[in-house]
């Protein structure tokens, strides 16, 4: 599905990748971990599309398509779908309104007509259940206000309802308290399907207890300096990332 | 015929006008005349004028214009498109200047919505007329009082409340002639007296109509008045408007003021509050393009105790567009306790837009709360990546991100047709349909 290839890349001489490789396959669930500053932001933004950073080297493909040369927003009808670490406030423009927006502007460049205004409500419902979120939530202004725990909830609300075949999830686990935590990962483990993919990036291996990685892999100064399965992020956890940063200089 | 005619020439002219619609102007012969004197010993304001300092009025100055104030009519279809349909309200238009009976609902009973040149009011003119304004005032109000002869009159007696809102248009059409054209306002709401008004200036044919406006709102004790200038003309068109307010105590002025149209636009906007309590309040959106300039000079005058000025000026300028904003605020000796805001966001869309930006706090008191920003800046990059992420195209997303940064402006508008209307404006104005509910 996604296959990065050497991928480097950095703000103006400023090189952040240096060489990622990484092949994720349609079912799975991928975790990026790493300490700060390894590069795992940068990662996902580059995949999405954001222009600030320069693509120097490699490749990006998505189901067999190079998506280097698209915008961000073609990535977007593609099927890729990035939950931000800082979600932006837009005042306002209503949650609901934004998602009809988004999610019409993508059917529109797939060739599809607009969702009728009664299937989009009753989809927004069910997501809504599915994530707990009340009433009232769909007619705020996006973000505005939201405390840490909602901005990350209307970002995993986006996700279930654009449908996404690869979701990028960055530090979707910063902020929020245990309960929040165990809501969002049951809202996306629900979405989980053999057909869509998902990239969890995180710091802790708190989140990996409730969504459960089929790889973990470590970043560290823009590569990936180890891959393995949910039994790296435990044994992280218990020995933080020095022991794999000295192996890394040894090698 | 030479159109690039030098202003001494309008100068001139205006004198001669003077002269010869002294029999048919408004009464208050000599205080008109004292004006007139006194343009003609001061002249067209130059860019050497600090407060003219990034407005070069030349281009106007020059031109070979007619001032009478001529027949023209327009129907009440073309009129629909201009004013609110859905908002139950009094209405008053006037064309090339002078009112339209047909289309204009006078009324003189326990209020008056009406015609300055024509009400069973004169002595409420002879105590209001002219009390707004300085005794030294610029050219163009100088002008404006001395020629004036006709617009808007509210006057809303002690205790009374305007049931509906009054619609004021001055429209536009079939000019022979570039037109110079002087409208003026009185707005007088007495002691518990509230009004809501909205005031248009729009043209009908494509001609170069110049308006030369002058408002004078007079609140008195505890009186509310909201005055919306929706300033959505023809590119032909321009426009230097000038509002005088006087507030007592306790009263509430609000004063809004869109600018979307025109070519060129001037605003000077001042309130002088003269009683404890008082509360004054700016909002305004610009939003212009291609060879537009919007200046927007206010002046906020606290020379008493517990008063609270609130200003809010966004501006969104795309391709040459220029704007200017002014804003002053003094706070004299014995205006302890004074709460004055006042801020200024703009967003410059090209390399070759450009605002001017200059807020000036004179603060005489020390026991005050005063502050003051501005903030000139291009779309946040990051707000844009976050949309074109969820599938929105870079157009759209754009728009999104500049109506967002316009619509906390519109938010305290008590009309709600009016909130609707200004909305679907800044929607088209952004070139872009939205999938909005607005």
């Amino acid at each position: 599905m996604l296959s990065i290839k050497n991928l480097k890349a950095g703000v103006e001489e400023n090189q952040i990748l240096k060489g990622i490789n990484l092949e994720v396959k349609p079912g799975e669930v991928h975790a990026i971990m790493g300490p700060n500053g390894s590069g795992k932001s940068t990662l996902s933004s580059v995949i999405a599309g954001r222009e600030d950073y320069e693509v120097e080297g490699g490749s990006i493909s998505f189901e067999g398509d190079d998506i280097l040369e698209l915008d961000p927003e073609q990535r977007a009808h593609k099927g890729i779908f990035l939950s931000f670490q800082y979600p932006i406030e837009i005042p306002g423009v209503s949650v609901s309104n934004f998602i009809k927006t988004s999610l019409n502007e993508s059917r529109k460049a797939q060739g599809l007509e607009s969702m009728p205004a009664g299937d989009l409500l009753k989809m927004m419902r069910e997501k809504m259940e599915l994530l707990e979120i009340k009433k009232g939530y769909l007619s705020r202004s996006l973000n505005q206000g939201f405390s840490g725990g909602e901005k990350k909830r209307n970002e995993v609300f986006q996700m279930a309802m654009l449908e996404p075949k690869l979701a990028i999830l960055d530090e979707t686990d910063s902020g929020l308290d245990i309960d929040a935590l165990r809501i969002v990962a049951n809202g996306v483990n629900k979405l989980r399907s053999e057909d869509n993919a998902t990239i969890v990036i995180t710091h802790y291996q708190r989140l990996l207890d409730y969504i459960i990685p089929d790889f973990v892999h470590v970043l560290y100064d823009g590569r990936i300096v180890k891959s393995g399965t949910k039994e790296l992020a435990h044994e992280l956890e218990k020995k933080g990332y020095d022991w794999i940063i000295k192996e890394t200089k040894q090698c | 015929m030479d159109y690039q005619r030098d202003e001494a020439v309008l100068k001139e002219q205006l004198i001669q006008a003077f002269e010869d619609s002294s029999k048919n102007g408004l009464p208050f012969k000599s205080v008109r005349e004292k004006y007139i004197r006194q343009f003609n010993a001061d002249g067209f304001p130059t860019v050497k004028d600090e407060e003219w300092k990034y407005t070069n009025l030349l281009p106007l100055t020059k031109k070979d214009y007619a001032f009478e104030n001529t027949e023209g009519s327009i129907n009440k279809e073309q009129l629909e498109k201009f004013i609110l349909t859905d908002t139950e309200s009094y209405f008053l238009v006037f064309v090339n200047g002078i009112l339209s009976n047909e289309l204009s609902t006078i009324t003189e009973g326990a209020f008056v919505v009406g015609s300055l040149k024509h009400n069973n009011h004169q002595d409420i003119l002879e105590k209001y007329w002219n009390s707004c304004l300085p005794q030294k005032s610029d050219a163009l109000v100088a002008i404006n009082t001395a020629l004036a002869q006709e617009g808007a009159f509210v006057y809303v007696p002690k205790n009374m409340v305007v049931d509906k809102p009054i619609q004021v248009i001055y429209a536009s059409t079939n000019v022979q002639q570039d037109l110079f054209l002087q409208t003026r306002a009185l707005i007088v709401a007495e002691e518990n007296a509230q009004v809501q008004i909205t005031e248009r200036h729009q043209n009908f044919d494509n001609s170069f109509v110049f308006t030369n406006a002058v408002t004078e709102i007079v609140a008195d004790t505890n009186a509310i008045v909201d005055f919306y200038k929706i300033q959505n003309n023809t590119l032909n068109c321009s426009l230097i408007d000038n509002t005088w307010v006087k507030q007592a105590k306790t009263s509430n002025c609000t004063i809004d003021t869109f600018s979307f149209g025109g070519k060129f636009t001037r605003n000077n906007l001042s309130f002088c509050l003269t009683g404890k309590h008082a509360e004054s309040n700016m909002n305004s959106i610009t939003l212009i393009g291609k060879d537009q300039l919007v200046d927007h000079h206010t002046f906020v005058d606290h020379s008493v105790p517990n008063c609270n000025s609130n200003e809010l000026y966004k501006g969104i300028f795309d391709a040459n567009a220029k704007g200017i904003f002014n804003g002053k605020v003094m706070v004299r000796p014995d205006a302890q306790k004074t709460n004055a805001f006042q801020a200024n966001n703009n967003l410059l869309m090209t390399d070759d837009a450009s605002i001017d930006t200059k807020p000036q706090l004179e603060i005489y008191a020390d026991d005050v709360a005063c502050s003051h920003g501005c903030t000139i800046g291009q779309l946040d990059e990051g707000a844009l990546f976050y949309l074109r992420s969820r599938g929105i195209a870079k157009k759209e997303a754009q728009a999104m991100l500049m109506y967002a940064f316009a619509n906390d402006v519109l938010e305290n508008i008590k009309i709600p047709e009016l909130k609707n209307k200004l909305n679907r404006i800044i929607a088209k104005k952004i070139g872009v349909k939205l999938d909005i509910e607005l």
